[in-house]
């Protein structure tokens, strides 16, 4: 087992990884950039290196100082974490030729899955279910003779793209230029690769992925999928697993396909393979995420495996510690991704101090961070804050945990999208497990209920706004301390020399 | 003490008196049987009636909130016995109205040049933040007077970036 490791990533998932190593005896190495000092992923690993200015192309993206500072301070192996450098099989080579073990597949699976056009074509020969479209990179004309022949609307995609970035729906041949532009520009800046390819749009299809683990003796399990239909552009809101959908015949196909992707790439490590799923069930190879994902929790939770742990003992070459019939699931597990966006106004990122943190807790309930009170969320990364994962006996009792577990979660000081899980949960279609990826999309067009109770509840409000007014000023005239935003509303009046005054007649 | 708070356009008037242990509390002249505690800074603990309420406080740029359970209403408290802070009024529908930069990003595509005329809701200028595009509609429906911004021009929060007449 290696004895350091560098993790080359920041917000939670750098915690994730540190908390791994923490547990494994394993020396943590953490790297920031300039405005990341204080963030949480610095002060808990055991080592913290600067590599560079806020903009991520030269910090966390600096192939050259990241390993650097990994040869300096001595780190055997890094781990990528996802996003950053996670699917960058450049960095994956670079790091091999330094003489250190990159925590993940191959380069050559990174750069055949990265490549969607590669991945198609190969996942086509390898006998994987495909949606009709293009195997390769397209020039406008060729896209609009493709989105003619397999029919509109049609998905353009960048050829380089994940997380949704470069992804349009066309839905008439009018709409074709405009979007393949938008596409490739939006490519261009993020993946630095033009290549725009075309897919059959399948619509309403459900997103059900499954997670593979491969060690490097040969050995290619599959852990179960994970449903995340739930999702606004393109980005995943709420996963959970099991999927409501998928049976036990279901799951052995599925995983069986994901296997033999997965072997036919030559791919060790973790790895995601998405799958759209039409209503009739069946399945169709979306891409292969090549690199631990956001939502791992909760297959782990189900597993009651270590991913992480799992990752760094694969890397070091042990081989996977189970076989295929070791794994079952149990319970069903959900996690929403908090974001720092606010979901009145369009999504639209929020950042700034984090003035007040209470964190849910209790039975079943874990929360992977990267914040802490008092933190300032800068604007220079995605607006990730934490995840919030519960797990419970079956689907009922952990949506109910989770309303119960957001009830306690506060987040004061800026927009989050907390508001937006309430709403998703008790929604009967989420209830009763009635999903696609259009799901969210529907329920934002339509207007949230508004609470009988608001009347009284906004009297409560009212007084507890006097009341924080009215104690905050008091604290203001024992200690001199700093006034609270409401307080000084109040101050901008002169009610302070009243409140003096009756301060003194009550005594 | 006296406050009115007004929330939803609606005001309500807060009399707050410390006596040793509590605060007795009338809201609108009423009674208002309330044991408040404050727990930590910014989080009061309210006891009406036996029901327990957890009551948050924050502000998020210009907003005051205040979180019961989890609706969250934006505040705004004040002494009546104040000439100064009775403005705070909406800014009208008539005339020039501007388009602001929600939070600090870059101009990536401007939609609408000086002169073009466009409807309520029609996007104008695209901004990136935090890896997002995000699109800046038209407050009103008119012509776009001015732009103060050009493509690549990095942007403040409120900031702004064209106005509407």
């Amino acid at each position: 087992m290696f004895s350091k490791v560098l993790i080359a990533n920041r917000g939670e998932i750098a915690l994730r990884v540190i908390r791994a190593c923490r547990e494994m005896g394993i020396a943590s190495v953490a790297i920031f950039s300039e405005v990341d000092r204080s963030a949480l992923h610095v002060t808990q690993a055991d080592e913290a290196y600067l590599v560079g200015p806020a903009a991520a192309r030269e910090s966390y993206l600096n192939i050259a100082k990241v390993l650097e500072v990994a040869q300096r301070c001595g780190a055997e192996a890094i781990h990528p974490g996802y996003g950053f450098l996670s699917e960058n099989a450049q960095f994956a080579r670079a790091c091999a030729q330094a003489g250190i073990k990159f925590i993940g597949p191959p380069p050559s699976a990174m750069e055949l899955m990265g490549s969607k056009t590669r991945a198609r074509s190969a996942m086509l020969a390898a006998g994987v279910p495909m949606v009709p479209g293009s195997a390769r990179g397209l020039s406008l004309a060729e896209a609009e003779e493709m989105a003619a022949s397999v029919g509109f609307p049609v998905m353009i995609k960048a050829a380089a793209g994940g997380g949704g970035k470069g992804m349009r729906l066309v839905k008439a041949p009018a709409e074709m230029k405009s979007s393949f532009e938008t596409a490739q520009s939006e490519a261009l800046r993020s993946f630095n690769d033009g290549e725009i390819y075309v897919e059959k749009f399948i619509e309403n299809p459900r997103h059900i992925e499954i997670q593979v683990l491969g060690d490097e003796h040969g050995n290619v399990v599959y852990l179960g999928e994970r449903e995340c239909s739930v999702q606004r552009r393109h980005q995943k809101v709420i996963e959970e697993a099991p999927s409501a959908v998928v049976d036990e015949d279901m799951r052995r196909r599925m995983g069986a396909v994901a296997v033999q992707a997965a072997q036919s790439a030559g791919y060790t490590n973790a790895g995601t393979i998405e799958f759209l799923v039409d209503a009739k069930s069946n399945f169709y190879f979306l891409e292969m995420n090549t690199r631990l994902q956001v939502e791992h929790p909760v297959t782990e939770l189900v597993t009651g495996l270590d991913l992480v742990h799992l990752q760094l003992r694969i890397a070091s070459g042990e081989k996977l510690p189970f076989r295929q019939e070791d794994i079952a699931l149990r319970g069903h597990a959900i996690e929403c991704r908090v974001y720092a966006e606010d979901p009145e106004n369009n999504f639209f990122p929020s950042p700034g101090k984090i003035t007040k943190l209470l964190r849910p807790s209790g039975p079943g309930v874990r929360e992977d961070s990267g914040v802490y009170e008092g933190w300032t969320v800068p604007l220079d990364y995605d607006p990730m804050l934490a995840k919030l994962i519960v797990y419970a006996g079956d689907r009922a009792t952990a949506i109910a945990r989770m309303q119960r577990a957001l009830d306690e979660y506060f987040i004061g000081g800026i927009k989050t999208n907390l508001p937006l899980f309430r709403r998703i949960l008790q929604h009967p279609d989420f209830v009763a497990a009635r999903i696609d990826t259009g799901f969210l999309d529907r329920l934002l067009a339509t207007k949230a209920d508004v609470s009988k109770e608001t009347e009284a509840v906004a009297q409560i409000a009212a007084v507890s706004a006097a009341l924080f007014a009215a104690t905050a000023s008091q604290k203001n005239n024992q200690n001199g301390g700093s006034a609270t935003e409401i307080n000084k509303q109040a101050e901008a009046s002169s009610w302070q020399r009243t409140a003096r005054a009756e301060g003194v007649r009550s005594k | 003490m006296i406050y009115e708070v007004t929330i939803a356009e609606k005001t309500y008037r807060v009399e707050l008196i410390r006596t040793a242990e509590r605060w007795n509390c009338k809201l609108d002249g009423r009674e208002w049987p309330v044991d408040v505690v404050s727990i930590q800074n910014d989080v009061l603990s309210l006891l009406l009636d036996g029901k327990s309420y957890e009551i948050k406080q924050e502000t998020v740029g210009a907003e005051a909130n205040v979180v019961v359970g989890h609706e969250r209403f934006g505040v705004s408290v004040r002494d009546p016995r104040s000439f100064r802070s009775r403005k705070r009024a909406g800014a009208s529908e008539q005339g020039v109205k501007k388009i602001t930069a929600p939070m600090p990003g870059k101009v990536v595509r401007i939609l609408a040049g000086v002169g073009a005329q466009v409807e309520a809701g029609q996007s104008v200028i695209v901004i990136e933040a935090m890896k997002m595009q995000n699109e800046l509609k038209a407050p009103k429906s008119g012509i776009v007077k001015k732009l103060n911004v050009a493509e690549g021009a990095a942007v403040e929060s409120g900031q702004s970036l064209a106005e509407v007449e």
